[in-house]
């Protein structure tokens, strides 16, 4: 089936220097393992081609359902420095969410 | 030894909501109000506020508050811990300590910790053998030199139990991290070792919640924003805590916003970066063992947290003067709202180039289209209408200076429909760049005063 992330996720994103962090949370556990399954750093790093200039690291907390992503050089050079409106990520979380997913499991959304 | 202390969170931020930290003291009973007002770059503006006056480069909100909430603090024993003394926390007390009196309130103590600001020992640390390196980038800290702005060593909550062992109600310091100012009270009033990793992460835990204000209580959430109540009169955080380690994050009673395990899970999840690993002068927390368990309506009980030993190095925050940058807009109206407004911000960088101009870097954004998601944004059908962002960052103030009036004539020398010009030329502002670096704990050394008002 087919599914935007945002009908089994939410998120909240911020900044360390030129770093985005965006933190994506399972809305239920059964979707969990399904976000660990599909949501590879790999994937996060071709969503956000031409916005992340570096590398995509993923870390896992199953305990919270979630996963932390880092992203880096996404920020335009970080703090003041950056000319983009959304210089400190506050809305990375929301792009993330925009992901579409094939997945083989059939869920109930 | 009490058998809960109640700590509330009054501010996220340099210029969170004002009426957060009196509702905080006053819409029901709670131990300890913190309030954390430093970001990454908030220390170099103090700094500066600091070099024009030296009576001043702290959070001033903080004072004004604090007046509010003394009489209400003092009569119901609430103690009041924070970072808002930014550059100058001594001149921070003393404006306090000025306040009170002049409201004849006295007979309580203040605490200053100082001995963070390490700007004028940088040139004794490298000739010491110490390398302030950039963490991030490994570059050395010659290549910033002069340009320095500030310096700070991020102190933990020892410094904050020292100054309440010896009876603060109120205490004032610099750069500390956010956590600290939520685990001290902890360590002071169960009477933690330095050694038990387990409580010392789990007060950690419980001081990344508060931190950020109403962010772990309904503000900022994703998952169903509709579904908080209330906003309008959001009641911030508030952590009920036990001697064991374990808390329960909550709020008071007929406030807005929701404590969920959502809300929770969100703060939780924000500017980390190896869960495994969050590293504080005094532990370094597991994020991958905390449990939570929404056990009541806006209760959520946060339990069994496992931390290590910390580290011998405190972390370093540096910020140095990195040239300026300015930024201007235009709105563009129907028919032809984004065509009219990317044909101006090339007809805008043909202009900037041929006056000779040196930008590191020319932004152009449109709000309203793609300034946020850039290309996953979606575009459907044609825009009514659409605002030009541009900036500009060079290390010429007068270059950007001549970006700025620049702008205006696009008014009547380009495309038409364009409006939303008022507020003048774009300005330059400084651009402050963040330097940080970590330095062993043996050369730096807090200090503790307690004064009685």
């Amino acid at each position: 089936m087919r599914i935007q992330l945002r009908q089994i996720c939410h998120a909240r994103s911020g900044d360390k220097g030129d770093t985005g962090n965006v933190g994506l949370i399972a809305l239920r556990k059964e979707f969990y393992p399904v976000i660990v399954k599909y949501v590879t750093a790999e994937r996060v790093k071709d969503h956000f081609a031409g916005i992340v200039l570096g590398r995509v690291e993923r870390f896992e907390l199953p305990n919270l359902w979630a996963l932390n992503f880092l992203l880096h050089e996404a920020l335009g050079g970080g703090g003041t420095k950056s000319l983009k409106n959304d210089a400190q990520g506050k809305t990375l979380g929301a792009a993330l969410l925009r992901m579409e997913l094939e997945i083989e499991e059939e869920m109930e959304l | 030894m009490k058998e809960k202390v109640r700590i509330a969170s009054g501010q996220g931020f340099w210029g969170d909501l004002q009426s957060a930290p009196i509702d905080q003291v006053t819409k029901g009973p709670i131990d300890y109000l913190v309030m954390d007002f430093l970001a990454e770059v908030t220390m170099s503006i103090m700094q500066k506020q600091r070099k024009r006056n030296p009576d001043l480069g702290y959070a001033r909100d903080l004072v004004t508050i604090v007046d509010q909430i003394l009489p209400y603090c003092v009569k119901h024993n609430i103690k009041i811990i924070t970072n808002g003394g930014g550059a100058n926390p001594k001149a921070c007390s003393e404006a306090i300590r000025r306040g009170a009196q002049k409201k004849g309130i006295t007979g309580f103590k203040i605490g200053t910790v100082l001995g963070d600001d390490i700007l004028d020992r940088i040139t004794e640390f490298r000739r010491g053998g110490i390398g302030l390196d950039n963490m991030d980038s490994g570059e050395s800290i010659d290549s910033v030199g002069a340009k320095l702005l500030s310096a700070n060593v991020y102190f933990g909550a020892m410094p904050i139990v020292k100054a309440l062992q010896d009876g603060a109600q109120i205490v004032i310091t610099g750069r500390t991290t956010d956590t600290g100012l939520t685990l001290a009270p902890m360590m002071y009033e169960f009477g933690w070792h330095q050694e038990e990793w387990d409580k010392l992460a789990s007060g950690t835990v419980a001081g990344h919640i508060l931190e950020c204000g109403g962010q772990a209580s309904g503000g900022n959430f994703s998952a169903d924003w509709r579904a908080v109540p209330d906003l309008a009169h959001i009641g911030f955080p508030i952590a009920e805590a036990y001697p064991s380690g374990d808390f329960v994050i909550t709020k008071h009673p007929h406030t807005g916003g929701m404590v969920t395990a959502q809300t929770v899970k969100e703060q939780l999840l924000y500017e980390i970066g190896d869960p495994t690993r969050y590293i504080t002068p005094d532990v370094i927390a597991d994020f991958t063992t905390i449990q939570i368990d929404q056990e009541g309506m806006d209760r959520v009980k946060v339990f069994g947290v496992q931390g290590r030993p910390t580290t011998d190095l405190y972390k370093v925050s540096m910020s140095y003067h990195d040239g300026y940058a300015a930024f201007g807009t235009l709105t563009f109206s129907w028919p032809d709202a984004l065509p009219k407004a990317r044909a101006a911000g090339e007809i805008l960088r043909t202009r900037l180039r041929d006056a000779g101009l040196a930008f590191e870097e020319i932004r152009s954004e449109f709000l309203g289209l793609d300034s946020c998601h850039g290309p996953l944004a979606k575009t459907s059908g044609e825009i009514n209408e659409v605002v030009l962002r541009i900036g500009v960052r060079s290390h010429s103030h007068a270059d950007v200076e001549r970006f700025g009036r620049e702008l205006a004539p696009l008014i009547l020398t380009g495309p038409p429909g364009v409006t939303g010009f008022a507020g003048g030329r774009p300005k330059p502002s400084e651009v402050i760049s963040y330097w940080p670096a970590l330095i062993p704990k043996r050369v730096v050394t807090p200090e503790v005063f307690v004064n009685e008002v």
